[in-house]
């Protein structure tokens, strides 16, 4: 992810300084760019929902005594946005590239210790150098070990951050040494004025609710909730630099004037592969407890109907995990057995398990504790 | 003499029959010059492949359907040598990484990387990119779907990736997160059975409406099995009408024969009997996990509705048991004793705590 960053704006910034000649050149460049990279914020104000952090942040800033620091939190809530904020806010948009070297843990898997000894190689510079390592937790215990020595001995001119998603991979020296930043997943207004604001820069007609659907099925990752609504644009045919330049460009335009270009609930939750609620219904509906005989017939045919229909069975059974748990109907003690079913089958489902029989075998547990049939 | 199923596929993404908003999106996609790496899911015989081919068309113009199959041979990093198919035209590949097993890695990266690293070089080409066709993603190794997902990223310029794929279960999430998600559903009994009356008309065969409705049932919504089906049919019989018999395929009535015999006497000796059976079944090539899935809604469909979660319950477990375990007749057989010994103690009156 990180590493396209850099190429992108890269090589919009080449396009952009000799930009007159090229102008369709840049613009083809910026049509393509992920709105991921596009829109990340430009400065530390610009980081949504993260007050705590940014204030802190701000403040070493102003101190220009800047710590080592761990950012640890679930993706897609700023993490690699604000290193990246903090740092050009540091070193001024020139200079920001040459004074900080990004290191994806993930880039070179399996040999984490090289990658951890390579970092402290750079040339001293006479000016605090930003090391940023992104996915540390998925670097071995030794690379982190090799680091903490490095990190003290090279202290006068470089400053680590570490991004991870679980601070508890980071082994204990390591973390002592950092100061921790917590970002927390994003709440729901933040997220929707954010996605607001890119819907109302690319030209984009949505629906009511969409921001609210976006939301939910991103799970609070901001990252997905923009990589959706990117994928819904190209598919409504409606991309809102292509309105901008049709002046200039016919193929563009042509594009743009097919489709109707207004983004519905429905075309998000196709894109997520969100099952639609009126098969839960049905789902559930065939799962409930019947008067005489077994539900095996009913609950049979919805099963085979949703495989048939391609639905994901992981998709699936994560919003029926949903509906199953916060339905107040369902006794706890119930429940408790029904998510034993529910761990079970993820296994299985990781492992490769045929989906048809596992999903028919999960609903016709459910169905069978519901009626109680198994004391 | 080709096949139905290939004389007949749609070639162009307006000549599709079903799911015309599918069909829409994917021109619009084609035309907008700013294709996204797709992902393709649904299960088989829904039409996936043939639609990609179509929007392939769309793309790069009629250029697509020159193929070519080249063998290639990859040095793996043990200095084994691994020879991989990929059939070819000058704007795309296709490729079968999980042909290769473990070593699916190596073929992907050293495949894709060289794809991706040549720029289009003829200039007349509608696209700028070319596009790399993956054939059952799903079977790809964690190795290999993590190394696709720095290529995807790199060599975006030059490269688009479709991913076809039954379910996206088994794809990891930053692969997901990375393409755009199409699902393509299974074709609805009527949808089949108005495509095998145009292929009869096309053919000039005699109209039996109570048979397509008939075999469009038996396919289980998988479109080219029921076009199998009505070839075999016609194949077969001098005269086709609505009452003529649509003859299963030879496995399969091995395996209804498997389960009448298990319901008839639960034995040792049975057990022995039908353990001959199911190993002609898997020496034939039939994937264990088929013959089980077979097997269990024959049994079903034949034991008392109580009996039923019973019996699903231990057939996905001993699925899930061949897909870990190595030896198939081991988790196959254990199957059949188990169901044996439900039905037997079901029989007597005896609850089934065990």
């Amino acid at each position: 992810m990180a590493s396209t960053f850099f190429n992108n704006k890269a090589r919009a910034a080449a396009a952009s300084s000799n930009s007159k000649p090229k102008v369709t050149d840049n613009k083809e460049q910026n049509r393509l760019a992920p709105w991921v990279e596009k829109y990340r914020p430009k400065t530390l104000d610009d980081v949504a929902a993260q007050d705590h952090t940014t204030k802190v942040l701000q403040r070493t800033l102003q101190a220009s005594n800047l710590p080592h620091m761990l950012f640890y939190g679930p993706p897609g809530t700023g993490k690699t946005s604000t290193i990246l904020a903090l740092a050009k806010s540091l070193f001024g948009p020139a200079l920001y590239r040459s004074r900080i070297l990004e290191l994806n843990a993930s880039d070179e898997r399996g040999i984490g210790i090289r990658s951890g000894c390579r970092i402290p190689r750079p040339i001293p510079v006479p000016a605090v150098q930003d090391h940023y390592l992104d996915e540390a937790d998925s670097m071995t215990q030794d690379a982190q070990s090799a680091l903490r020595r490095t990190m003290e001995t090279y202290s006068r001119i470089t400053r680590f951050c570490l991004v991870c998603n679980y601070v508890t991979r980071i082994i204990e020296p390591l973390a002592s040494r950092c100061s921790k930043f917590r970002f927390k997943s994003l709440d729901n207004a933040a997220a929707g004025v954010r996605l607001q604001d890119i819907a109302n820069a690319e030209n984009l007609k949505l629906e009511d609710g969409v921001t609210d659907t976006l939301i939910r099925v991103a799970e609070g990752d901001l990252r997905r909730a923009i990589t959706y609504l990117q994928s819904a644009a190209r598919l409504a045919g409606t991309s809102g630099l292509a309105e901008k330049s049709s002046d200039g460009d016919e193929e563009m335009a042509d594009a743009g004037a097919p489709g109707p270009g207004i983004i519905t609930v429905r075309t998000i939750e196709e894109i997520a592969g969100v099952v639609p609620e009126s098969i839960l219904d049905d789902l559930m509906q065939a799962m409930q407890p019947k008067s005489s005989g077994s539900s095996y017939g009913a609950v049979s045919k919805v099963v085979t109907d949703l495989v048939a229909d391609g639905w994901s069975a992981t998709q699936l059974i994560s919003q029926l995990y949903r509906r199953v748990v916060f339905n107040e109907a369902i006794p706890d003690i119930q429940k408790n057995k029904i998510v034993m079913a529910f761990s079970e089958m993820d296994k299985r489902l990781v492992d490769g398990s045929d989906e048809h029989l596992s999903v028919l075998d999960l609903t016709l547990r459910i169905s069978g504790i519901m009626s109680g049939t198994k004391a | 003499m080709a096949l139905l199923v290939d004389k007949l596929r749609p070639r162009s993404l307006e000549s599709l029959s079903y799911h015309p908003e599918l069909s829409d999106r994917l021109r619009s996609l084609a035309q907008s010059g700013d294709f996204p790496h797709l992902l393709v899911y649904g299960p088989s015989g829904a039409g996936k492949k043939t639609r990609i081919i179509a929007t392939l068309k769309e793309l790069y113009g009629p250029g697509v359907e020159k193929i070519k199959i080249d063998a290639r041979v990859f040095q793996t990093t043990s200095n084994r040598k691994l020879e991989f198919n990929i059939v070819s035209s000058v704007y795309h590949l296709e490729i079968t990484p999980a042909d290769v097993g473990n070593y699916d890695r190596v073929v992907v990266q050293e495949l894709l990387k060289e794809v991706a690293q040549t720029q289009q070089v003829d200039l007349a080409a509608k696209q700028r990119f070319k596009v790399v066709v993956i054939n059952e993603a799903d079977y790809l190794t964690r190795d290999a779907q993590a190394a696709l997902r720095r290529t995807m990223e790199k060599y975006s310029p030059n490269l688009r990736l479709i991913l076809l794929a039954n379910s996206t279960s088994n794809i990891i999430a930053p692969i997901r997160s990375r393409t755009l998600l199409v699902r393509v559903a299974a074709p609805t009994e009527n949808e089949i059975c108005s495509v095998l009356r145009t292929a009869a008309k096309r053919e000039g065969w005699t109209e039996a409406e109570g048979l397509n409705q008939r075999i469009a049932k038996e396919s289980g919504r998988n479109l080219r099995r029921a076009l199998l089906m009505l070839e075999a049919i016609y194949a077969q019989n001098e005269k086709v009408t609505d009452k003529t018999p649509i003859p299963p395929p030879d496995w399969e009535a091995l395996i209804a024969v498997v389960a009448n015999e298990i319901l008839e006497d639960r034995s040792p000796a049975r057990l022995l009997q039908v353990r001959s059976r199911l190993y002609d079944l898997l020496t034939h090539c039939i994937p264990p996990t088929t013959v089980l899935k077979v097997l269990t809604f024959k049994l079903v469909e034949k034991v008392d509705d109580a009996l039923k979660p019973e019996v699903i319950k231990w057939s996905a477990f001993y699925e899930h048991r061949i897909k870990q375990g190595s030896k198939v007749i081991f988790h196959l057989e254990a199957f059949v004793a188990k169901f044996m010994r439900i039905f037997e103690s079901y029989l007597m009156g005896m609850g089934f705590d065990f």
